[in-house]
């Protein structure tokens, strides 16, 4: 009963906190919104028992990402923004596929089942540590897609400079 | 802890290799010629490796199946076809750069990691890998606002699609537990849960991802504008690679994950592909512009091309297979021409630039004149082949009169495609234009062309490569 008290309180502060985000006039806001958000995020993440990813999500995201997007707002103009409508005019056509997309996924979840958790038990991860379990999943039975992802960070990086960079010779 | 056996991913290693190489050599390369050299050499090799690696390894993850290696060679082709045609094009406008050549090898990467996906989380990573490297290049020429434009609508439109796409491996995740594409089948088929609805709001979400990819109807509205704002070169490369690795994962997932459920997605994608095809054709008749021309077409062949999984067999997934591969040559001939006469500084991409150039250039119109008849799909070219085998299988799975209504589209595609022959033909030219076939692009487009017809009039090997490659 507990569990599901815990989960719902951070189920509904989510959704309720990613709609403020999208709905604030002022980008600030949003920001900050985004904030709370992201350490919910962790909150669920260690009501799940995983420590780890709680961390990394603050680390990563509460952190370097936020600061990114700090960044970026500094590049803008504020003044200008605020002035302007928040959406565009045709909003409520939007508005409309999303209540209807709600609607689509409201009815889909009560057909839920699950599947048998995976064999691998809370006791048996407390007793090497979340990191070590966490590791051994991504460098022994993730490997290939871990490669994959260095890939995709080195066309990160290559992109960003070719986008960005004053003039390339 | 043992090593995982890497033979069936060594083409894959080689192109990571050469993309490295890739950057490394272009520090020191004053001239960018000799790179696109080095990309067309590397890529050759890496096709002869492909029919020698097979397996499975990574515990699945990673299938180097006959399904795959069909595709595999596609994404090669195109990439050598882009890599030559692209030299030119981007000299003339101040972005030849190392990195260009960076970007098509690291997009080609991602699509044979998507061709080989057992596993869901490789298949999106294979996609965003693609996926990246297209936006990038999509904006390669950064002086150039429509450029810039066509790469911010791609991005975010495809960040949304991915989005959609994650959302529905999860669902997938929650509801049987596994990642690996062939257990979440056995799974389904085990636990007899086609009717879950849930299992089906996850199928919609794929088919809405993989849907944008291949730019069905209504997920199409970004690919004009992305295809006209790109350099040419790269909405060539686009319109094939992409789209044939978003069907190599179409083909693989549905036919492995949901054939319990082809009844509901056949249902899905029936009105899909009319749609499509009756958007790109209708549309397209238009479109004064020939990159909105042949984006609307590449449009219309997806929705062709899809007739092959709703047909739900192997005979329709070959026959799809057959069809990227010969739509690989036709687009990129269309292509080819309009980069020819791109380079021109006069003439742009009016349509209308077209007029009168069988007398300045009769041997580059009648190339043009075959590739336009290919893409209608008339006889002896292998446009026609390709749509005969398609809607032959749509006949053999049952649904004869959806062959019916894709004739009547591709009937439809006769004018504007036969609009460009006629304005070719039949019309005075406005401005002389004196392109020249014997550089490289000419020789190119010669070979794109014999290809066309070779497989035109001689299909059969090229149908039993593909047959023998079902899954």
């Amino acid at each position: 009963m507990l569990n599901q008290i815990i989960f719902g309180y951070f189920a509904v502060t989510m959704i309720s906190l990613a709609l403020i985000v999208i709905t604030r006039k002022n980008i600030m806001h949003s920001i900050v919104y985004m904030l709370i958000l992201f350490f919910h995020i962790a909150g669920l993440y260690l009501f799940l028992n995983a420590e780890f990813l709680a961390a990394i999500q603050i680390i990563v995201y509460a952190g370097a990402i936020m600061v990114l997007f700090l960044f970026v707002i500094m590049l803008l103009n504020l003044r200008e923004e605020l002035r302007k409508s928040r959406f565009a005019i045709t909003w409520p056509i939007g508005a409309i596929f999303v209540v209807l997309s709600a609607v689509m996924i409201i009815i889909s979840v009560f057909g839920n089942r699950f599947a048998n958790v995976g064999n691998v038990k809370i006791s048996d991860i407390e007793k090497v540590g979340h990191t070590v379990a966490v590791g051994k999943l991504l460098f022994v039975e993730y490997l290939f897609p871990f490669e994959v992802a260095s890939l995709i960070l080195l066309v990160a990086i290559v992109g960003a400079i070719v986008l960005a960079k004053k003039e390339i010779k | 802890m043992q090593v995982p056996d890497l033979i069936p991913v060594v083409p894959e290693i080689l192109m990571t290799i050469l993309v490295l190489s890739l950057l490394v050599i272009d520090l020191f390369i004053k001239q960018k010629e000799y790179i696109a050299v080095y990309t067309v050499v590397g890529s050759l090799l890496v096709i002869i490796s492909v029919f020698y690696c097979t397996g499975v390894t990574f515990k699945g993850m990673f299938v180097a199946d006959s399904y795959s290696i069909f595709f595999k060679m596609i994404f090669l082709i195109n990439v050598i076809f882009a890599a030559i045609i692209s030299v030119e094009y981007l000299k003339k406008r101040a972005s030849l750069y190392g990195e260009y050549y960076v970007l098509l090898v690291f997009a080609t990467i991602g699509m044979m990691i998507m061709a080989s996906a057992g596993n869901l989380i490789v298949l999106y990573l294979g996609l965003e890998l693609m996926a990246l490297s297209t936006y990038v290049l999509a904006g390669i020429i950064r002086t150039d606002g429509l450029s810039t434009e066509a790469a911010v609508k791609y991005f975010l439109l495809g960040a949304f699609s991915s989005a959609i796409l994650l959302y529905g491996i999860s669902l997938l995740y929650g509801i049987t537990g596994s990642l690996d594409i062939r257990e979440i089948g056995l799974y389904i088929a085990k636990e007899g849960i086609i009717n879950n609805k849930l299992l089906l709001l996850g199928l919609v979400f794929f088919i809405t991802s993989f849907g944008f990819k291949i730019a069905a109807a209504p997920f199409h509205m970004w690919t004009p504008d992305v295809y006209h704002g790109a350099p040419t070169s790269i909405t060539a490369f686009m319109s094939v690679g992409p789209k044939a690795a978003a069907f190599a994962i179409f083909g693989r997932v549905f036919m492995i994950v949901f054939p319990a459920l082809s009844g509901s997605w056949v249902n899905l994608l029936i009105p899909i592909a009319i749609l499509t095809m009756a958007v790109g054709n209708i549309v397209a008749l238009a479109q004064t512009n020939i990159k909105r021309m042949l984006a609307y077409s590449s449009i219309a062949h997806a929705g062709y091309a899809l007739l092959g999984i709703i047909a739900a067999s192997n005979e329709g997934l070959s026959a799809m297979m057959n069809y990227m591969l010969i739509y690989l040559f036709m687009n990129v001939g269309a292509f080819i021409l309009v980069i020819m006469l791109n380079n021109q500084a006069k003439v742009g991409d009016s349509i209308h630039d077209y007029r009168g150039l069988s007398k300045s250039n009769p041997l580059a119109a009648f190339l043009m004149l075959i590739i336009m008849f290919s893409l209608t799909g008339i006889p002896p070219t292998a446009g026609f082949m390709g749509k005969l085998y398609l809607f032959m299988a749509v006949v053999n799975a049952g649904y004869g009169w959806l062959a019916v209504v894709a004739v009547i589209f591709s009937a439809i595609s006769a004018f504007y495609y036969l609009r460009i022959v006629m304005f070719m033909f039949m019309n005075e030219s406005i401005e002389e234009v004196k392109l020249s076939l014997v550089d490289v692009n000419g020789l190119l487009l010669i070979i794109v062309v014999f290809m066309v017809l070779f497989i035109g009039v001689n299909p059969q090997p090229f149908v039993e490569l593909a047959r023998l490659a079902i899954l």
